[in-house]
């Protein structure tokens, strides 16, 4: 009852900040379905959070559209599914769409133009199905968590009905500039969103869904109701429009007042939340058994020429899309894919997008935050925008003093890059590439410490079993030494005895 | 294929606010104040001012040259500029041109520079300056001239002005007085009340700025006004200020209700002095004051609470540079002992239990 009661009286926000929307040129239009079937499709064996899907095709095999190319491998991973129809060219290394663009494993298809669909099965009546079931054919349809996270979603609605969550969060917020994927599809495609939340609800056996939608969205917002309106378990809302809005648990401490403890998942406390995009990928495998083989991405920026919302199959490369919408390439300075404040920046275009695109921008200079580096000077902006709670301008000086340690101590791994930080500072320190690049060495520093230790083991291994060989040979002589003055003996008794 | 640059790291959008367009803001946020300061004491205000806010860009040049650093960008940041003219504003406006001087090359080189530069230093450097003075040299620094303004038939002329500047004036008597708290001061070592001593005090004079007072701090109004929309432009938080005037008002109060006689009123300590120049423009300087809005309004309230002990107690009629050096001493310690809570922690860092079904 009281949580029910609880958004009346909403906890405040904390942090965060206002950043410019610049969305208005892509929510405007519907998103785009009409995208040219590109040539060649790279697919990447790990577009989620876990262990690496795992390929069962051969190179030169013809698939169908929604055809299985590689498995889920273990209790946290996901499978891939052929986007089109055509024949597998390759399946190697190539540059993974991350600032590095190291070669990661991928599948290579040549797409035949047919785009023709492996024959789906007939689905039933989904609510007759177990819960169980739900999760089942959520995981085989390689769904993820389409915000950006990834996180397999069958594995999180398991944790939801083993937990017996009371709250679905369905993410609506979009608190990131630039995109409006979320805001198109839940305008245009709302009576399957909500569909699919049933379907959540009813996999995870759980009463209550809130759809939560920043009240920048007016438009999504009436769109979601509407559609919710015969569903009293299902409730929209509307929030305030503040970055990082989005992150999971602010959302959840503004929607029921309670916060996660540092390293429990939000299951633990009762919530479970899934993005809108999730919630449609999930309807599209229930309803009509289609495995998540495309998604719609937010092309943006000041460089392109036709910014729009556009649905492409998976493992489109990115050069493809800055072609259609227009992007002109003397005028980008730089790509970012994700949204401005979190997204990575691309080296070039010739990445894949994965699931996790909700979109790609290519900004020009003028967009950019200035790299003009000045000295700090203490206004403590930073603490104020922070939705975690750290202090950015102290754990940046542990950092430049190198007390990795000490920025450990303050918070370091409480940081969610969110960007707030970077965004805010009126004296263009990079925080959260600080932040970042402690993080790597702390990890690195541990890796090496554990590597030392383990080589201390092995060494100190290796030091007993010698000397127990040496002790174990030196039994042995011992022994063959006793045995051969034993055999003298009796041969001279013997002799003695013989004369 | 063309590729782009390094790597950077989000955000890669920004506020466009950067440190000259706050010091900026600030600037424009203390120029009516100062303009009025200007009009209401002439010529030698121009002079000094002038004087003051040159020489502290001159010395921060030349620390920056000195460093072996180009020079340029930093004087750009505004910070120096700033931080001669809210020292010129605490400076007593007929004061001689080597007061201000002197007093930048303080808050320049003592004051900031030794430390490191901007974001460095311990104390405000305007305020460092204008206690050094007080002290170094008590007469030029406790001269107050009366209002005389620009054109006035009674003020000097351009060529007087010339003299009081950069040569003193003989019978400076005839031009100065005391300021309201200076006469409260000496009146009460006299053993005289308040009833008597406030005879002729008009609130309205003094709210406005037709007053005795350092250059820049006598309009309450056209400080308040400033202040207020540096406020609301959220250059500064409101946390230091309200904290501030809030402490004096309440313990002002008290005192005055118990004994009226000897107890300076609310409203009379809020109008005179540098109280709201401190509590808007001084006070809230980022580098030494408190990170939290916690630790602020502690802060705030301390160098409330030491303001109203120096002036009610104190062998000086004004101590907002004192308690703001005082308290800009412990901003180390309460940024220490006042932190935020992070996310998911208790304030001691651990994490929160999971609330029980």
């Amino acid at each position: 009852m009281l949580n029910g009661l609880s958004w009346l009286n909403p906890p405040r926000i904390r942090g965060g900040v206002h950043a410019e929307e610049r969305k208005a040129n892509t929510a405007a239009q519907p998103i785009v379905t009409d995208f040219p079937l590109p040539k060649k499709l790279y697919i990447p064996l790990q577009q989620h959070v876990g262990k690496p899907a795992e390929p069962l095709i051969r190179v030169g095999e013809t698939v169908l559209k929604g055809q299985l190319l590689a498995y889920s491998q273990g209790m946290i991973s996901a499978p891939v599914h052929a986007p089109s129809s055509g024949i597998i060219l390759d399946v190697n290394d190539y540059p993974a769409p991350h600032p590095s663009a190291l070669p990661i494993r991928m599948i290579v298809l040549e797409t035949d133009g047919k785009d023709q669909w492996l024959e789906l099965p007939e689905m039933g009546d989904p609510f007759q199905l177990s819960p169980e079931n739900i999760s089942l054919r959520v995981g085989a349809a390689g769904i993820v968590g389409l915000g950006g996270a990834t996180f397999p979603t069958a594995v999180k609605l398991n944790m939801g009905r083993e937990n017996h969550i009371d709250t679905l969060i369905i993410n609506g917020a979009e608190c990131e500039p630039y995109l409006s994927c979320d805001d198109r599809q839940m305008q245009e495609r709302s009576e399957q969103i909500i569909d699919g939340v049933r379907l959540m609800l009813h996999g995870m056996e759980t009463q209550h869904a809130v759809v939560a939608i920043e009240d920048n969205k007016t438009n999504a917002f009436y769109t979601m109701a509407a559609a919710a309106r015969h569903f009293p378990a299902i409730k929209v809302i509307q929030i305030p429009t503040r970055y990082p809005m989005g992150w999971d648990r602010q959302l959840i401490r503004y929607v029921t007042g309670r916060e996660v403890p540092v390293g429990c998942r939000s299951s633990e406390i009762g919530v479970t939340i899934h993005n809108v995009g999730t919630a449609y990928a999930t309807h599209k495998a229930i309803r009509h058994g289609q495995p998540l083989v495309s998604r719609v991405i937010t092309v943006s920026g000041g460089a392109v020429g036709k910014p729009m919302n556009v649905e492409v199959p998976l493992g489109t490369l990115i050069g493809e899309l800055f072609a259609f919408c227009g992007v002109d390439a003397a005028q980008t300075a730089r790509i970012v894919m994700g949204g401005p404040m979190m997204g990575d920046s691309l080296p070039h275009t010739g990445l894949p997008t994965v699931k996790a695109t909700s979109g790609v921008l290519a900004l020009t200079q003028a967009e950019l935050k200035s790299t003009d580096e000045q000295p700090c000077i203490r206004c403590a902006s930073c603490l104020t925008v922070c939705p975690a709670g750290l202090r950015p301008v102290d754990m940046a000086n542990h950092i430049k003093a190198n007390q990795l340690d000490a920025a450990v101590d303050i918070g370091l791994k409480d940081c969610i890059s969110c960007g707030c930080c970077s965004y805010i500072c009126p004296s263009n320190i990079p925080l959260v590439q600080y932040f970042k690049y402690a993080s790597g060495e702390v990890a690195a520093r541990q890796q090496a410490q554990h590597k030392s230790e383990q080589t201390k083991k092995l060494m100190a291994a290796r030091q007993m079993r010698l000397e127990r060989i040496a002790q174990q040979q030196l039994e042995e002589e011992q022994a063959r030494i006793a045995a051969k003055k034993e055999r003298e003996r009796l041969q001279a008794e013997q002799e003695t005895a013989a004369s | 294929m063309i590729t782009y640059h390094k790597p950077a790291s989000g955000a890669h959008v920004g506020a466009n606010k950067s440190v000259s367009q706050i010091m900026g803001q600030v600037m424009l946020a203390i120029t009516p104040a100062t303009a009025f300061g200007l009009v209401c004491f002439g010529w030698p205000a121009i002079f000094l001012f002038l004087i003051t806010v040159t020489s502290a860009v001159l010395f921060e040049a030349f620390c920056i040259r000195l460093k072996g650093r180009p020079v340029k960008p930093v004087i750009m940041d505004g910070s120096a500029l700033l931080t001669g003219w809210l020292l010129a504003m605490t400076l007593p406006p007929w004061a001689p041109w080597w007061i201000g001087v002197t007093g930048s090359g303080l808050a320049i080189i003592l004051g900031k520079q030794v430390y490191g530069g901007l974001g460095q230093n311990l104390f405000n450097p305007a305020m460092l300056a204008r206690v050094a003075l007080l002290i170094s040299f008590p007469i030029e620094m406790t001269t107050w001239a009366n209002v005389s303004p620009l054109f006035f038939a009674h003020s000097p002329s351009f060529a007087e002005s010339w003299q009081i500047t950069f040569s003193g004036l003989q019978n400076l008597d005839a031009y100065t007085g005391a300021t309201t708290l200076g006469y409260i001061k000496t009146e009460f070592s006299q053993n005289h009340i308040l009833p008597d001593i406030l005879q002729d005090y008009s609130a309205l004079q003094n709210f406005i700025g037709w007053t005795r007072g350092s250059l820049g701090e006598t309009s309450t109004l056209l400080l308040g006004l400033g202040g207020v929309w540096l406020i609301r432009q959220k250059i500064i938080q409101w946390q230091i200020p309200v904290s501030l005037l809030a402490t004096v008002v309440v313990l002002s109060t008290t005192f005055h209700l118990l004994d009226s006689d000897h107890y300076v009123s609310p409203f009379l300590h809020l109008n005179s002095g540098s109280m709201l120049c401190v509590a808007f423009f001084i006070a809230t300087d980022y580098v030494t004051s408190p990170n939290t809005s916690a630790g602020q309004c502690v802060f705030g309230a301390g160098c409330g609470l030491l303001i109203f002990v120096i002036r009610t107690w104190g062998a000086y009629p004004e101590g907002a540079g004192f308690a703001v050096l005082l308290m800009n001493s412990a901003t180390p310690l309460i940024d220490y002992y006042i932190k935020p809570r992070i996310y998911g922690r208790d304030r001691q860092g651990k994490p929160l239990e999971i609330p029980k079904p």
